[in-house]
């Protein structure tokens, strides 16, 4: 096992790279170079006319980013800084664009990670009833329901949540805004906690119910595939009560496939944070990078799109490791 | 006819000959025959089928100019010339009766219009009937500067299927390419491919469309290219893994030693035997674009107005979320319907093709 965890860490270097490359050349994508950019923000466009003090202040702010030395080398240093988590600094506010980050990560990872495992725990259930029950009326009505739900786009779905549940025409049950209440830090930890989960409510149901319709039917499938098996077949000769022939030999080999799907969970509810995250107002990292994309802000952009990124290798791995932990038939080298 | 009896198998169960079906043998033929017994899926086609039907005629669905004028025995078509009015007839005022389809005018001077069902163009706006809600004259209700909101989301579905095929196309071409190549060659090209597709699936693909859309200055035509670039990548593991099944094959073998070169080999024979999982994934990705597009019109990164686009009428609905449910409830649903008729085409698709239902 440790052998084979080096491996892959090996292995992930080469797309670690890529990442970085690619994410290097989206920066040079942007039009015209930020100096410029930086001097008419800031000088407004009456003031154009002073051509040698701004040209001095180009030629600084070119040092400042590394943009006067050639590609390569811009990208070598790209890479360092990476490394040393060093981001720069956002156009925006000249703050420290990893401490920016790293004040809103947690928010979004435990939204996410909430989000998965609630899809993990209500979809595996209802994908297995749904195969033992092939066909019946309840079968149906998951099936398609879970279909339209999966068709259902994530803002409209937000949108209809808040006008039905966030103090429109109809009920006024969940709050819409932030994460928190006005006030929250005069209460105790217990209710504390229970008014930030009530915030969090409407979100996470957004976020979930996507990934929970697909994993559903993917279960359902996979398990009618497996069921199809000559060996559940021997298990059920062999007189082993239907649940153990389900839960211990046709589930565990149906679970394979889902748990590759993990890795790929990760990085498309990122993209829905960031549009659901823009819509409740939660202060997490999608939230950070649509402003930072309104604002054209450079550096924390490139900071998010490379920190997400590796988040998602990290998925990528772990999900791995855990394939490899369940399925005897991998060796591991 | 007779071909009939060359394309067809006789589906026959002796011991009931009278329940014989004719059932196609020819590869298309049976995926159409399943494909036609799974109602959902044909009702999917039919809602694709009607989007494509109001996207292309959109011009004669909703316009504030009349589709055909006769006037002193000369017939124009107002919605093709562009003109404001013909003669003494201004087409503001001829549609304050509000007509039906046909209009015939009387009096001193007389003229015969053909209206379309919609007398709305999306981009007309009318600051006295803003924010109204569904009714007789405007039927989906209006938005913030008084424009019809029926009328802009026919012409939204112009923008989203476009969108969705173009993308799709673009994908297509480029993943098709570089999964043939790499399960083709084998060896570095297969490696550096395959290295490419984990890398682009690692980052977050709407978050990399946004970060590059930003960057470049709005049109529709970057935003197809930028959908179609960073959604290639089903493709090239479909094809590469069809490829790499296909190689082991006998006729392949054969082609080799005849000494039928590679783009030969590639184009005429084993392209067209692996197209079958491409095409599901066309149109799951057809949906997918829709729902891309709909998504950065949303947020602001769609297309530039005033060309309108579903996500475009469903984000201005959220300043005005508390009363004005058609701006929330009719956009969001057309791009639901979309999706799921595309979705339900693509399913339906994927199971007629699949071996492993015995058929």
């Amino acid at each position: 096992m440790k052998v084979y965890l080096i491996k892959r860490l090996l292995q992930i270097i080469p797309t670690m790279l890529g990442i970085t490359f690619i994410t290097f050349v989206i920066i040079q994508l942007a039009p015209g170079n930020p100096a410029m950019l930086k001097i008419q923000m800031g000088k407004g466009q009456a003031e154009l006319g002073e051509k040698t003090a701004s040209e001095l202040i180009i030629k600084q702010t070119k040092e400042l980013y590394g943009l006067d030395k050639p590609l390569p080398v811009q990208y070598l240093l790209w890479l360092k800084r990476i490394f040393t988590l060093n981001f720069g600094f956002s156009y925006k506010d000249h703050r420290n664009v990893w401490d920016k980050i790293a004040e809103r990560l947690p928010i979004t990872i435990q939204l996410n990670l909430i989000s998965i495992f609630l899809v993990y725990i209500i979809a595996l259930p209802f994908g297995v009833y749904s195969s033992t029950h092939v066909g019946s009326f309840a079968d149906k009505i998951l099936t398609v329901g879970f279909f339209f739900l999966y068709s259902l786009p994530s803002f409209w779905v937000a949108m209809l949540l808040i006008m039905l549940f966030g103090g429109g025409d109809f009920w006024d049950i969940f709050p819409v805004f932030g994460i928190s209440s006005i006030g929250s830090e005069s209460m105790g930890p217990l209710a504390w906690l229970l008014d930030r989960l009530w915030h969090l409510v409407l979100p996470i149901v957004c976020l979930t119910y996507g990934g929970l319709a697909y994993l559903s039917r993917l279960t359902r499938a996979s398990m009618l595939e497996v069921i199809r098996e000559d060996y559940v077949r021997t298990a059920r000769a062999k007189g082993l009560s239907e649940r153990v022939v389900i839960f211990k030999h046709a589930f565990r080999n149906a679970l394979l496939p889902l748990i590759t799907l993990f890795a790929f969970l990760l990085p498309s509810m990122f993209g829905g944070s960031v549009i659901i995250e823009s819509i409740f107002s939660v202060p997490g990292m999608g939230q950070l990078g649509f402003e930072a994309v309104l604002s054209r802000d450079y550096p924390v952009i490139m900071a998010i799109t490379t920190i997400s990124a590796f988040l998602t290798l990290a998925g990528l791995l772990i999900s791995d490791v855990l394939y490899a932990a369940l399925d005897p038939r991998i060796k591991l080298e | 006819m007779t071909d009939r009896a060359e394309t067809f198998d006789l589906q026959l169960d002796a011991n009931y000959p009278e329940t014989a079906v004719e059932v196609p043998n020819t590869y298309w033929g049976m995926v159409s025959h399943h494909f036609r017994k799974k109602k959902l899926a044909v009702f999917g086609l039919w809602v694709t089928l009607f989007l494509f039907f109001v996207a292309i005629f959109a011009d004669l669905i909703a316009n504030d100019k009349p589709i055909l004028f006769y006037h002193h025995g000369t017939i124009s078509f107002p919605v093709f010339s562009g003109a404001d009015k013909a003669g003494p007839f201004v087409w503001k005022d001829l549609r304050k009766s509000d007509p039906f389809l046909l209009q015939r005018v009387t009096g001193k001077e007389e003229a015969i219009a053909v209206w379309p069902i919609v007398k709305y163009s999306p981009t007309e706006y009318n600051l006295l009937e803003y924010l109204s809600p569904p009714g007789v004259r405007h039927w989906f209700g209006t938005d913030d500067s008084g424009r019809d909101v029926l009328s802009r989301m026919i012409y939204g579905a112009r923008v989203s299927l476009s969108v969705g095929f173009i993308a799709v196309g673009i994908a297509m071409i480029i993943g098709v390419l570089l999964g043939a190549l790499a399960g083709y060659f084998g060896g570095w090209s297969d490696i550096v491919i395959s290295r490419a597709i984990e890398i682009m699936l690692t980052i977050p693909t709407f978050f990399l469309i946004i970060a590059i859309i930003a960057f470049l200055p709005p049109s529709i035509y970057n935003i197809m290219v930028v959908i179609g670039l960073t959604g290639w990548t089903g493709f090239a593991r479909f094809v590469r893994a069809e490829f790499l099944k296909l190689k082991q094959l006998d006729f392949i073998t054969a082609l080799h030693a005849l000494g039928a070169s590679h783009r030969r080999i590639i184009f005429l024979h084993m392209l067209p035997n692996a197209m079958a999982p491409v095409l599901v994934s066309a149109v799951f990705g057809i949906a997918g674009a829709i729902l891309t597009e709909s998504s950065l019109s949303f947020l602001g990164f769609g297309v530039p107005p005033p060309t309108p686009s579903w996500g475009d009428i469903l984000s201005q609905s959220r300043d005005y979320i508390e009363f004005a449910w058609w701006l929330t409830i009719f956009p969001g649903f057309a791009i639901f319907m979309s999706i799921t008729a595309y979705n339900l085409v693509g399913e339906g698709l994927r199971d007629a093709m699949d071996p492993k239902l015995f058929r």
